[in-house]
C-alpha cells in the first residue's frame, strides 16, 4: 500500500529537491523547513529587523516580543512547566561546551563524568576536554549489540564520584530509544547532574520534560524543522544556577566598570551578544506549525515508513543492520562492499544519505567498522522516497557485487 | 600541450560514456590498473586523512619529476586516483601547481568528484599532491 505523507507540500524544498531528482533522505542530519519558517523569517527581515532586548524604539520592543515568545514556545513544547527555564544558544554543540564550561569550576581532580559509548562527538569532546583540563575520569557507558546503554553494567559505574551523567536520548548513528528513567533515577540518587542530548530525540514524538526529570536537556532548532544556527538549552532552575558565566560581553551584564563587572541570572547571562533573533523568531513559528500537526499521525506516519525501511534492508542479502533501529533512521554496511562506493552510486543517483561515521567515530571503531551508510526520515518523507532508494541501493549492489 | 597517452586515453573512455552506470564500470576498471601498493608503502605517513575510506598516496620527486602511487580500499575512489595519476605523473613541481585538476576532472565529466563537500578522498589527495609540490 503506498504511504504518502500529508505534511510533504508544507516543506517547499521538497519538491524543489525532487525537480532536481534528489530524494532526501538526510533528516538525521539536517531537516526540510516548513513555509511557515520562510513566511516568519520574510515577516521578521521584511518588516524591520531589530536588536533585542536593549533599544526603547517600537521595532525592538517587537523583535523583543518575538524573541520571548519563541521561549515561551520552547517551553511549552517541552512542557518544562515551572521547573527551569529556556536558555538559547547557537547550536546544541554550543549548548553542550557551555555546560561544559560552565559546570568546569564544581570539578576537583579525581572526580567522574560518565558518557556512553555511543555519543556524538559533540557530547563526547566537550566533557573529554574538561577531564583533561581538570584531571577528571571520563567514564564510558558500555552499549549492547542490540544499540542500547547496558543499564545493569552502567548503574554499576555511575557511583558517588559521578559527577555529571551526559546521554544522547536516541542514537543518531543506531535509531534507538536509550533507557534514560533508570539511567537519570540512578545518577540522581548518586548525587550527579543529568544532562540528555536530545538533537535527534526532540524530532521524534512529544519530549515532556517535567516526566524525564533531568537537570539539563539540549537539543538545535535544525533538526527539529527549525533555521540552523540556533539551539536550545533547558536548565532545571537549581541546576542553571550552578553555571558559572562562561562568554562575556553585551546583553549577559548588569553592571559593568572597567575593572569588574557583574552579569545577569540565566538565562540571559548566558546569552552574551547579540542572539541569533531570527532564528530564534523563526524556531518559534516551526514550532506553531508542528503544533497543528495530529501529533499521533505524524507519529505513525514516521513508524509506518520507519517500519517499511527495517523491512527493505533486512530482506536484501548481505545487509548487516547497526543495532535494532526503532525510528526514525537506520545505519547499514553491505558485507564484502565498501560504503564509500554505495554512497558514492547513491549519489550518481540522486539519493541524499550520509555515508561514514556519523560523528560517532568511537562508536564504528567499536563495531568494527570505519564508516556505515545512515537512512533518516523527516515527516515529508513518502514511501516513493523509500522505493527510489532502494532501487538505487540495487542499482549500486549490482554493479558493485 | 600534449597530454600522457593515458590521460588521452581516459578522456577519450569518458567522453564516450552515457550515464551514471557506464562511468561507474569504466571508473572500477580504471581503478583495477592503478599499480598495487605494497604493505610497506601502506605507512601512516602515506595515509592521507580527512577522507571516509582509506587513502595512500607514495610520493617520490626524480629529478625534479615527481612519481606518485596511490591507493584506497573503495574501488571508485581507486578509479579516481588512477584518473588523478595519469595526468600528474612526471610533472615539475611547478607544473603540478600550475596544473587545474578541476578542469582536468571537468573534461572527464567527473568534476562533482573533486567538490570539498566530498568526504571521498580525492580533494585532499590533491591537496596533499600540492603541498608536496610546493615544498611546504
Amino acid at each position: 500500500m503506498f504511504q504518502p505523507s500529508p505534511w510533504r507540500a508544507d516543506f517547499p524544498a521538497i519538491d524543489a529537491l525532487q525537480r532536481q531528482h534528489q530524494t532526501y533522505l538526510d533528516s538525521a542530519a539536517t531537516a526540510q523547513k516548513p513555509q511557515a519558517l520562510l513566511d516568519a523569517l520574510g515577516h521578521y527581515y521584511g518588516s524591520g529587523a531589530a536588536n533585542v532586548h536593549r533599544a526603547q524604539h517600537l521595532p525592538g520592543a517587537r523583535a523583543t516580543q518575538a524573541f520571548e515568545a519563541s521561549r515561551d514556545k520552547v517551553a511549552r513544547w517541552l512542557n518544562v512547566g515551572q521547573t527551569g527555564q529556556i536558555v538559547f544558544t547557537h547550536g546544541a554543540t554550543a549548548a553542550l561546551n557551555l555546560l561544559a564550561y560552565g559546570l568546569e569550576s564544581r570539578f576537583e581532580a579525581g572526580d567522574e563524568i560518565a558518557i556512553s559509548a555511543l555519543e556524538h562527538h559533540a557530547n563526547l569532546l566537550p566533557w573529554q576536554q574538561l577531564a583533561h583540563r581538570r584531571n577528571l575520569r571520563l567514564v564510558i557507558l558500555p552499549v549492547d549489540a542490540r544499540g542500547f546503554i547496558d543499564l545493569e553494567r552502567a548503574l554499576q559505574m555511575i557511583g558517588p564520584r559521578t559527577r555529571v551523567l551526559a546521554v544522547s536520548q536516541l542514537s543518531n548513528v543506531l535509531g534507538t530509544w536509550q533507557p534514560l528513567p533508570a539511567l537519570l533515577a540512578h545518577a540522581r540518587a548518586q548525587g550527579a547532574l543529568t544532562v540528555v542530548d536530545g538533537a535527534q530525540g526532540v524530532v521524534h514524538g512529544r519530549q515532556d520534560l517535567q516526566q524525564l526529570g533531568c537537570d539539563f536537556y539540549v537539543f538545535s532548532s535544525h533538526k527539529l524543522y527549525g533555521p540552523d544556527g540556533v539551539g536550545v538549552l533547558y536548565g532545571r532552575d537549581q541546576a542553571l544556577g550552578l553555571l558559572r558565566h562562561w562568554q562575556f560581553g553585551g546583553e549577559m551584564v548588569q553592571l559593568a566598570e572597567y575593572q569588574r563587572a557583574s552579569f545577569r541570572p540565566a538565562p540571559l547571562g548566558l546569552e552574551a551578544g547579540t542572539p541569533p533573533i531570527a532564528g530564534v523568531i523563526g524556531l518559534g513559528a516551526t514550532l506553531d506549525y508542528l503544533a497543528s500537526l495530529d501529533a499521533a499521525a505524524v507519529l505513525a506516519h514516521e513508524a509506518g515508513l520507519h517500519a517499511r525501511l527495517i523491512e527493505g534492508l533486512t530482506q536484501r542479502e548481505g545487509i548487516r543492520l547497526l543495532g535494532l533501529p526503532q525510528c526514525a533512521l537506520a545505519s547499514f554496511v553491505v558485507e564484502g562492499v565498501h560504503n564509500a562506493d554505495i554512497a558514492h552510486l547513491l549519489t550518481e543517483q540522486g539519493i541524499a544519505v550520509r555515508a561514514g561515521h556519523h560523528c560517532a567515530m568511537p562508536l564504528l571503531q567499536g563495531l568494527g567498522l570505519d564508516g556505515a551508510i545512515r537512512v533518516s526520515l523527516g515527516l515529508y518523507n513518502d514511501q516513493a522516497d523509500l522505493q527510489r532508494f532502494f532501487e538505487a541501493l540495487d542499482q549500486a549492489l549490482e554493479l558493485l557485487r | 600541450m600534449t597530454l600522457p597517452a593515458q590521460a588521452d586515453q581516459a578522456l577519450e573512455a569518458f567522453a564516450q560514456s552515457k550515464g551514471w552506470e557506464q562511468r561507474a564500470r569504466l571508473l572500477m576498471q580504471w581503478g583495477d590498473r592503478l599499480e598495487p601498493l605494497t604493505e610497506a608503502e601502506k605507512t601512516e605517513a602515506n595515509r592521507v586523512h580527512g577522507c571516509e575510506s582509506l587513502v595512500w598516496l607514495v610520493a617520490d620527486a626524480v629529478d625534479g619529476h615527481w612519481r606518485f602511487k596511490a591507493s584506497s580500499d573503495a574501488r571508485l575512489l581507486r578509479g579516481l586516483l588512477a584518473l588523478l595519476l595519469v595526468r600528474v605523473q612526471g610533472l615539475s613541481g611547478e607544473a603540478l601547481l600550475a596544473l587545474d585538476v578541476q578542469d582536468w576532472f571537468g573534461q572527464l565529466g567527473l568534476e562533482r568528484q573533486l567538490s570539498p563537500s566530498r568526504s571521498n578522498g580525492l580533494h585532499a589527495v590533491v591537496q596533499r599532491m600540492a603541498v608536496l609540490a610546493s615544498g611546504r
